[in-house]
């Protein structure tokens, strides 16, 4: 299989994006692909290893058949490659642009070398496969007579109705928003997910026979004993929405948001032509996202695109190595320092990087409005046996002039209303209890899957989620399953 | 334990798993006159071979001795009337024979009863018993217990014709055995007829050959007279008595093997059904079974030779028939001889296997060799025509101007003495006579149905692309299946290779549906036989068969042929529809469904193999002459039997009604796709195979690109069948089997998993020792595919490419051991020195649940006396027993072979330095203490690198005979991969390929390895001798064998280890896991009191302290870890060793990648620590203080019932953990007593003293000596001592030398240092020069010899094996394999047997006469000049490797001089007639070389000669 000197012979060559500035004029996607020769030479770097890290519990969640579609890449035959890669994973549309790659930190490649371009070769599989007309809808041709409901259209609820679907099962799905998609449609900003893709894959799923229904929030508009009492089965995958706040003083002042508000009103306002209430306008301002996640570079790189004053990024980790060290080696995920890509638009429209390490928010000063964030140096101290705390370094206090602060830092779990109506079992974390890989929750035909169950994770791991919910909703509909 | 029997099967013992070898010999007139020196001389002749026999754990107590000689007619009729005052009748018309009868006086008397009972029946006259005068003071204790009371038996003959006598004693041997053997006395065992002839008397017993003879007084008294004299000496495998098991047999005596006897014997009871003789009449059925229950299977090949014989045969055609020549790719055979070949096969199948057989009636005596020539034979005949056989020369002394004739046997041919006639038969005269007495030629031509003639089909069936994906999925193909197998077999024509060892869960412990092929382990040929090259020694293999119904074997007749002759055993679409839709000359096929309904309760599995069998049956008697048994029906609705039950349940059902030889069973099937598959197949009695779905895969595959569209349809077939074909003969020549003939139905296999009710019923007669999956479990498993291959929905995208990565770990898949978290783990814990994550590491291989893969998952450790850590022997005592696998450089990297090296030696381990010697520089120790010197030195087949120095430099030699993970093959390095310091480690060329072959050529058969062991003890008196053994059922008894050997160590290597490149067929199928060989290995030496001498090692994915204690608890003093070790260093099972592309620069030679390598020695230290320190652990729980305490206390184990399955819980693991029976007395169970080497006494010690001024001043030695075939590896010791005082290779050329008269005992001149010369005058034995080292050797006939030297044979088999540099001169012929894988010899030789020059890599041979056939075969270096005045080297040497070519001046320089110095050194008139002539002769010489070779020749010219850098 493969090219056994293919990586001996050729360098990694990631996949292009357009340059900085063109591209912070829009809210186009920046990614663009590699020609299709220079693709298949990617490929061929895979060494078709004995054992695939990169799909191991190091790598991708979802199993990818990475090896494989890697040689198929190679040798040109793409709808193979799409045929191998549709079996694990429902969007890779979706993966390919937005995964942070396990995958590729557990390349056994990557251990003496750059990894193999895993994500971009996923993406390409699939974005030729769209072109090529494979996508196009193929409804089950048997229907099993059984009806599932599932709650939340994010990845996971989407996976399990793709999945379930697929299997012959009648599937709705309930979103409480106006577009289907959960965060891959509101959560994810245009430039690194269109929402072209988001709503052609859903027009397809839609096509294949399922049924959507939004603007429907379960659990307020919708008793959700009706869903059990009406469906063969009920899967809750509402995600893990909560998100951490900052109770610092202040953080009433007009100005501080949470990520999700700025980034869903932004996408919203694109999607509709028109701006509507929700709207912030990062425009002219001084930024300030504090949080150093996918979402926080999410929001700086809308607020770039908005044509923001200043935009600064508060982390209250330290700055990560530039490679990796004996807290992370091969083949775990490598914290390491990394340039994402609105690093990289602010470093070059604003002349420097927007990351600030190791600070912690105390105050958000201003009357009104806020008008600046007061912070303090952190230092992270370790005892034996416990896990590192930060230890404010006195004397290091500053203060940012800021009218626009998003707050970044995480989800806490998912909203306790609809658990806490159908009386479910949680976790400590407070997530809905069901065991992974299993996904019954303490209510007979209640399934859980994705954040909603596990927390706040990646895209990949909900629809890992979503597909596993969806093999167990099918083996307790069916007695065995076709699905894995 | 009760030692006066054999001791039945018990734990993992079993009878049945003996071996022997042995020293034949006899002595006859051939002018036929008696006379008493006859028997004086067949003593001398056993006596001087007693080194070939064996003792056991007690010196007087041998495997047995027995003479066969006439019926010394004046003797016995002396001694009747003298002492019993019964008149015999005359000569011819009376029968003698020992009868062994049972001690007790009343059991002894109803046996005496029941044999005159059936005398009388059979209406003959009985005369009288004697008892056998015996002396048994010299016995030893063991064979006192087992020793049998003897009584002669006379009987008169009632009937006129002898022959009619004959038979009746036949009848009566048999119907008295059979009686008494089903009487219920205790000791009715002890009952056995050694002979019952008008014509041969047999003496025989469990003696040493000196007892023989004391032992029976009979044979000292001068008026016993005989005109042929044949006497044998055992070297059994174990020590258990065997009176009864003693040679010759009846009619023969053999030294060998029969490797398909399992096929034989079976195909004799089912010819019972047709066998008819007139001479015989209704007798016939009484003397049935003609196989004798419990008897070797040299008694099963006497069982058969005998009815041969005495319906009517002569007894060379017999022999002839069940031991034919390699005659299929014989091309300078006669016709009229391959016609009689091709007769014969259409009657009875070879009976295979590594063998020198002796035959005689008394009227005449005869002597073959196995197709191959595995077995030395070498006879004298003298002017006063008398005729000496032995397996050595030297074993009487005749005076040399009386010899006329100093000759060998040769592969297949026969030598035969006719006492009638007074003279000896040539072999073409006698099988020309025989080839005449029928128009065979006329009968093939006009009875023989050929596949092609057969009418062409109408239809045939082809592909069904829409349905191909789900019946993919109910045959259980995989992704990997497609792309890794049938991929590489479609486009190349070749089995694909694959790398490092199978972790992969035994099919019986997979919670997936296996196929039933994967409960089998190919069985392989080790020590007691050797291992086939079926490539480079392919003129002896052949697939070609005759199938169908076959006639009484007791008749000739024109019908006999009336069969259908099959060139290839797999079957294309178009020629299976020709038989299916055959009828042609009565010919015709029934088809038979082979599948069953999916929802039909009344027919499961079971009924449907009764239905399919049943209507086989009633095809027999319907008349058709071939049964398809189809699987064709198998769909939504119906599900396929497997081939592999179908097959075996009809061939067993039909050999048990003695009807299977009525029928020929052909399969269409789209079960078997790879190699195994099939090779089990015809195992369990397939005549051919019709693969279906295989082929549609093919071109399924090329249908979606993945295979090339350059390869069309029919050509992909053609790959197909030729990379199956090229696979079956490796499968074969693994055991040592060249035909499908003979292989078909031999079951040469074991059974991992199985129920003893499915094994019955298909399988009968195949191992299969811890239970398994009954047919519900198969039936399950064949419903689950059937199940997802028609789920009855609507599937997913992708549903259809199943990769559950049986090869390559896949998340979800099967399980692998060393999966991602293991491999991260292990790694982060020895670079970090971090215990709690060794500690994951170990929880992961160790864990307790139902995903157990290997056979140590499913025990779990008793509750002990737990004592305190503290007081348990220091990780730094546990790790002195480690020892790192044989992992040669070349296949690991320099920085990699080195680092394990350095980490041993650190910690007092062993590391292995593999195949392919060991760089110099790396004896000198570091400056900081550290020492690259592996303290194993490896020497395998190959012998690369194998120089006295290398062997001088070792604290262990061990010998290997297998490897786990392809045992029974040989190995090649590519060209490509010969970079310059391999090459000059291995003493070869760079860019030239090596070949290692699948066998030691100087290990045959038991006796032989004994001899490689005492060889290696003179190389190096202070190195232990390790003998690595790879498990499979019978190990334990090869292993006692090998203790009888006198190896100071045994290492058990389970089938899952490592490797740098095999085929996946060896990796996944051949073998058995080291549980089984251990277990059975300890409790067989245990038994047979040989535990005590030798250090038993195990290996094999060994991870964990875990592993280790169980190796401890099931016998193992030491253990070698090997893939854990590598992972340490950074491995991370790419599997991609062969490729030379290890990306971390472990299993590579590319110089950027080796920069990658990361490991360190402290990463070996840290993980050997962890795991002595997890072992330290287990053993303070379970109360052991070190792990001397623990070896074999399998009572601390027991089965874990909780992580058994839905398939594993059949299994029964009661077997492995039986305890080790103890025999009498003080019984070691643990290695205690060093064993008696012999070497105190050799010769060498003599020269030594001789040299010491040589050594020590410089000073020139000459001596002359005399030299006995008793004196073994002469100048060996006093090579080493040179190189271990002197260094190697220091010495001047001929410094010293030492002259010898006489016949040199085996392996004369091995391993001879630079500066020694040894010359001889007389003859010698094999394995001369073996390993020359630098010195020279010449040998020459004496003075005064009456025969022609270059007419005869002066040294024996397989001369310079290995042989590094130095010369070699012989006056005379050498015997097969002259030459093999000689590296760097200059050698002058007047004619070669069969193989010469085989595999060499360098040096230069000159030949000075005829060569044998396969000249040259496989070797890649080296220049061969052969005067070949009349052109036949051309028909006789094989053109894979070598051309051949005319000399140029060069050439004529190097033979000139070699020429020169053998005349000088041999007086040779040979030469001196090529001196003086030479400018006619010039022309005569041809020059071998490989193309390859020659181009590097010229491309190194200018800077260097390559070999020359050695000197």
């Amino acid at each position: 299989m493969g090219k056994p000197t293919g990586f001996m012979e050729y360098k990694r060559v990631p996949g292009p994006e357009r340059e900085e500035r063109e591209r912070t004029a829009d809210f186009k996607e920046f990614h663009l692909h590699l020609d299709e020769h220079e693709r298949q030479i990617q490929g061929a770097r895979c060494m078709d290893c004995g054992v695939p890290f990169c799909q191991s519990d190091y790598g991708c969640p979802v199993d990818n058949l990475i090896p494989e579609w890697n040689d198929l890449v190679y040798r040109g035959h793409w709808d193979e490659a799409f045929r191998r890669l549709m079996k694990t994973n429902n969007f890779p549309e979706y993966t390919g642009r937005v995964c942070p790659a396990p995958c590729e930190h557990a390349c056994v490649l990557a251990i003496n070398e750059p990894a193999v371009t895993i994500k971009d070769n996923e993406a390409h599989i699939i974005d030729r496969a769209y072109d090529a007309g494979l996508m196009e809808p193929h409804p089950p041709e048997t229907r099993t007579g059984k009806r599932v409901a599932i709650v939340g259209s994010g990845p996971a609820g989407l996976a399990a109705a793709d999945q379930l679907n697929k299997a012959g099962h009648s599937v709705t799905v309930f979103e409480r928003d106006d577009r289907i998609g959960g965060l891959l449609m509101y959560g994810i900003p245009n430039m690194k997910l269109s929402k072209e893709l988001v709503e052609r894959r859903n027009r397809l799923m839609a096509d294949e026979g399922v049924e959507f229904r939004t603007g429907v929030w379960v659990g307020r508009d919708r008793d959700p004993e009706e869903l059990v009492s009406t469906y063969d089965a009920v899967l809750l995958a509402c995600g893990a929405t909560s998100p951490r706040d900052l109770p610092v003083p202040g953080r009433e002042l007009q100005g501080v948001h949470f990520a999700m508000e700025f980034l869903k009103a932004n996408t919203k306002t694109l999607l509709d032509g028109r701006p509507n209430e929700a709207y912030i306008d990062a425009a002219g301002k001084d930024v300030i996202v504090i949080g150093g996640g996918d979402t926080g570079a999410d929001c700086i790189g809308t607020a770039v695109r908005h044509g923001a004053k200043s935009i600064r990024n508060f982390e209250l980790l330290p700055k990560p190595p530039a490679e990796r060290d004996e807290s992370m080696p091969w083949p775990t995920f490598a914290k390491v320092y990394k340039f994402d890509y609105s690093h990289a638009e602010t470093a070059v429209v604003q002349g420097e990087d927007p990351r600030v390490y190791s600070v912690m928010t105390k105050k958000f000063l201003g009357n009104d409005g806020v008008e600046g964030v007061r912070t303090v140096q952190v230092k992270w101290e370790k005892a034996p046996g416990e896990r590192p705390k930060p230890v404010e370094v006195p004397g290091t206090e500053q203060d940012w002039p800021a009218d626009l602060v998003l707050l970044s830092m995480g989800f806490l779990g998912p909203e306790q209303q609809l658990p806490d109506t159908m009386a479910l079992e949680k976790d400590a974390r407070s997530n809905i209890a069901a065991e992974f890989e299993k996904h019954a929750t303490s209510r007979e035909n209640v399934f859980a899957a994705g954040d909603a169950r596990r927390g706040q994770s990646l895209v990949v791991w909900a629809i890992k989620e979503g597909r596993t919910a969806a093999r167990e909703i099918d083996r307790a509909l069916m007695g065995s399953t076709v699905l894995t | 334990m009760n030692m006066q029997k054999r001791p039945d099967k018990q734990g993992l013992y079993d009878p049945a798993f003996e071996h022997d070898a042995c020293g034949v010999g006899f002595v006859g007139d051939i002018k036929g006159r008696a006379s008493h020196s006859i028997v004086e001389q067949a003593r001398t002749v056993l006596i001087n071979m007693t080194h070939r026999g064996a003792v056991g754990s007690e010196k007087n107590t041998g495997d047995g001795a027995g003479i066969l000689t006439a019926l010394p007619h004046a003797f016995l009729e002396k001694i009747m009337k003298r002492d019993f005052e019964v008149e015999l009748p005359p000569r011819g018309q009376y029968a003698a024979g020992i009868v062994f009868l049972p001690k007790d006086f009343r059991e002894r008397s109803t046996c005496k009863r029941i044999f005159e009972n059936v005398v009388a029946e059979e209406g003959q006259r009985f005369l009288g018993w004697r008892p056998v005068p015996r002396d048994d003071r010299m016995i030893g204790p063991s064979a006192k217990a087992a020793e049998p009371n003897m009584e002669q038996a006379f009987i008169a003959a009632t009937v006129e014709d002898p022959d009619d006598f004959d038979r009746k004693l036949f009848v009566i041997r048999k119907q008295a055995s059979k009686r008494i053997r089903g009487e219920s006395f205790d000791s009715k065992s002890l009952f056995y007829i050694a002979s019952l002839s008008t014509r041969v008397l047999v003496y025989k017993g469990m003696l040493m050959p000196e007892q023989l003879f004391e032992y029976f007084t009979d044979l000292s008294d001068p008026d016993y007279e005989t005109h042929v004299a044949m006497v044998h000496s055992r070297f059994s495998t174990n020590t258990f008595p065997s009176w009864d098991r003693a040679q010759p047999l009846r009619y023969m005596s053999h030294n060998g093997e029969i490797n398909t006897l399992q096929g034989n014997v079976n195909k004799m009871y089912a010819r019972e059904g047709t066998l008819e003789s007139d001479r015989f009449g209704k007798d016939l059925q009484r003397a049935f079974p003609i196989i004798e229950p419990d008897s070797s299977d040299s008694g099963n090949f006497d069982n058969t030779l005998e009815l041969l014989l005495l319906s009517g045969r002569e007894l060379p055609e017999a022999v002839m028939m069940m031991v034919p020549e390699a005659w299929q790719k014989h091309r300078r055979m006669s016709e009229a001889r391959r016609n009689v070949y091709e007769y014969m096969s259409c009657s009875m199948e070879p009976w295979d296997g590594p063998a020198s057989i002796s035959f005689t009636d008394g009227k005449v005596m005869g002597a073959l060799l196995d197709r191959n020539g595995l077995r030395p034979s070498r006879y004298y005949v003298t002017d006063d025509d008398m005729v000496i056989m032995a397996s050595e020369v030297g074993v009487l002394d005749i005076p040399p101007e009386k010899v006329r004739r100093k000759g060998r046997l040769r592969p297949g041919r026969m030598f035969l003495v006719d006492f009638e006639e007074g003279r000896i038969v040539d072999d073409d005269e006698l099988k020309d006579s025989i080839a005449k007495k029928h128009p065979y030629g006329e009968w093939l031509e006009r009875e023989g149905i050929r596949l092609e003639e057969l009418p062409a089909a109408g239809e045939v069936d082809g592909r069904d692309e829409e349905t191909v994906k789900e019946r993919f999925r109910m045959f259980g193909y995989t992704e990997e299946h497609l792309n890794i197998l049938l991929k590489p077999m479609a486009e190349e024509a070749k089995e694909p290779l694959g790398s490092m060892g199978n972790d992969a869960p035994l099919a019986i412990l997979s919670q997936r549906p296996r196929l039933t092929y994967e409960y089998f382990k190919q069985l392989f040929a080790q020590v007691t036989n050797p291992p086939i090259d079926s490539i480079r020694e392919d003129i002896i293999m052949s697939l070609s068969a005759y199938i169908g119904p076959q006639r009484n074997l007791l008749e000739t007749t024109a019908a006999h042929c009336r069969r259908l002759k099959i060139d290839h055993p797999i079957l294309t679409n178009e020629e299976l529809a020709r038989i299916r839709e055959l009828d042609y000359r009565g010919w015709r096929s029934k088809v038979v469904d082979a599948t069953y309904p999916v929802d039909d309760e009344d027919e499961d599995l079971q009924v449907a193999l009764r239905r399919i069998s049943k209507e086989t049956e009633a095809a027999i008697s319907e008349g058709y002459s071939l049964v398809v048994l189809s699987d064709r029906n198998a769909g939504p609705r119906r599900i396929p039997i497997s081939a592999l039950l179908a097959v075996g349940g009809v061939h067993h059902y039909l050999v048990r009604r003695a009807k299977r030889t009525q029928i020929g069973i052909v399969l269409e099937t789209g079960e078997p796709r790879e190699v195994h598959h099939f090779s089990a197949l015809f195992a369990f009695g397939a005549d051919a195979v019709n693969p279906y779905l295989a082929f549609e895969a093919m071109w399924h595959l090329r249908d979606e690109g993945a295979i090339s569209a350059e390869v069309d349809e029919d050509h992909i077939v053609e790959n197909y069948r030729k990379a199956i074909a090229k696979g079956m003969r490796k499968v074969f020549g693994k055991m040592g089997i060249s035909t499908i003939d003979s292989y078909k139905g031999a079951q040469i296999f074991e059974i991992v998993g199985l129920a003893p009710n499915v094994v019955e019923r298909c399988f009968a007669g195949t191992a299969s020792r811890i239970a398994g999956a009954g047919f519900d479990v198969l039936d399950q498993e064949a419903r689950e595919r059937h199940r997802m291959a028609y789920p009855g929905r609507n599937i997913p995208i992708g549903y259809d490419s199943y990769n559950p990565g049986d090869y390559q770990w896949r998340t979800g898949g099967e399980r692998h051991m060393w999966e991602p978290e293991a491999i991260a783990s292990l790694q982060r814990a020895v670079r970090t020195d971090d215990a709690a994550m060794y500690r994951k590491f170990a929880e992961i291989e160790n864990r307790r649940d139902k995903d157990q893969a290997t056979i140590r998952g499913l025990l779990k450790f008793r509750t002990g006396d737990p004592i305190p850590i503290e007081q348990v022997e220091p990780a730094e005592e546990i790790m002195k027993r480690f020892a790192t696998g044989a992992m040669s450089f070349g296949s690991i990297s320099a920085e990699a072979h080195e680092t394990l090296a350095v980490a041993m030696n650190r910690i007092g381990g062993k590391s292995n330095t593999g195949e392919g010697g060991e760089r110099r520089e790396r004896y000198k120790p570091l400056e900081n203490g550290d020492s690259k010197r592996s303290a194993i030195k490896q020497i395998a087949s190959g012998r690369f690198g194998a120089t006295i120095e290398y062997l001088t430099e070792s604290n262990e030699i061990q010998i290997k005979m297998a490897q786990g993970a392809k045992p029974g093959e040989g190995g090649e390095l590519p060209g490509r991969k010969v970079f310059d310091v391999i090459a000059d480690t291995r003493y070869s060329t760079p860019g030239v390929g090596l070949i290692s072959p699948p066998p030691h050529h100087d290990i045959y058969s038991i006796e032989d390895l004994a001899q490689l062991i005492f060889d290696l003890k003179n190389a190096n008196p202070t190195s232990r001798v390790s003998v690595k053994l790879v498990s499979e059922v019978g190990v334990g008894t090869i292993a006692a064998g090998v203790s009888k050997g006198h190896a100071d160590h045994i290492l058990i290597s389970g089938q899952d280890g490592g490797t740098g490149a095999s085929p996946l067929t060896g990796i996944k199928y051949a073998g058995v896991p080291w549980e089984l060989g251990l277990a059975e290995t300890h409790q067989t030496l245990v038994m047979n009191n040989l535990r005590s001498r030798v250090v038993v090692q195990t290996d094999g994915q060994i991870k964990t302290g875990r592993d280790v204690a169980i190796a401890a608890l099931l016998g193992a003093e030491e253990t070698g870890l090997a893939t854990g070790p590598l992972i340490s260093m950074g491995c991370i099972m790419m599997r991609v060793c062969h490729k030379n592309t290890c990306p971390v620069g472990v299993a590579t030679q590319d110089a950027e990648l080796r920069k990658k390598f990361m490991g360190k020695p402290e990463h070996v230290i840290n993980y050997l620590r962890f795991v002595a320190e997890e072992l330290r652990e287990i053993m303070a729980e379970l109360g052991f203080r070190t792990w001397k305490e623990m070896v074999g206390r399998v009572d601390m184990l027991e089965p874990d019932e909780s992580v058994l399955h839905w398939k594993s819980q059949t299994i029964d693991l009661s077997n492995v953990l039986a305890p080790a029976v103890r025999g009498k007395g003080n019984t070691g169970v643990i290695c205690c007593i060093p064993q008696e080497h012999g070497v105190d006494t050799v010769l060498d010690r003599r020269l030594i003293s001789l040299a010491e001024a040589a050594m020590t001043t410089g000073e020139p030695v000459r001596e002359d000596l005399d030299i006995h075939n008793t004196d073994r590896a002469t100048g060996t010791m006093l090579s080493h001592e040179i190189t271990r005082r002197l260094g190697f290779a220091t010495l001047p050329d001929d410094l010293i030398h030492f002259k010898f008269s006489g016949s040199a005992g085996q392996s004369f001149g091995a391993w001879l240092a630079k500066g020694v010369a040894l010359e001889l005058e007389g003859d010698a034995n094999d394995y001369v020069g073996k390993g020359l080292s630098g010195g020279m050797i010449a040998v020459y006939p004496p003075k005064g010899a009456g025969f022609v030297a270059e007419e005869n044979i002066v040294i024996g088999n397989v001369a310079l094996y290995g042989a590094i540099s130095g010369k070699a001169f012989f006056r005379g012929q050498a015997a097969e394999r002259f030459c093999v894988r000689n590296s760097g010899a200059h050698v002058v030789v007047e004619g070669v047997g069969d193989h010469g020059l085989e595999y060499m890599t360098g040096g230069r041979v000159v030949i000075l006469g005829p060569t044998g056939r396969n000249f040259a075969a496989g070797m890649s270096g080296g220049i061969g000049y052969v005067w070949d005045p009349k052109d036949g080297l051309e028909a006789l040497y094989n053109p894979e490797l070598v051309e051949l070519e005319q000399i140029d001046e060069e050439d004529e320089a190097t033979i000139l001089a070699l020429v020169r110095e053998h005349s000088e050194l041999t007086g040779s008139t040979v030469a001196s007639h090529v001196l003086s002539t030479w400018d006619e002769r010039r022309a005569e010489f041809v020059r071998v070389i490989s193309p390859k070779f020659r181009d590097v020749l010229q491309q190194t010219k200018t800077t260097r000669t390559p070999e020359a850098v050695h000197g």
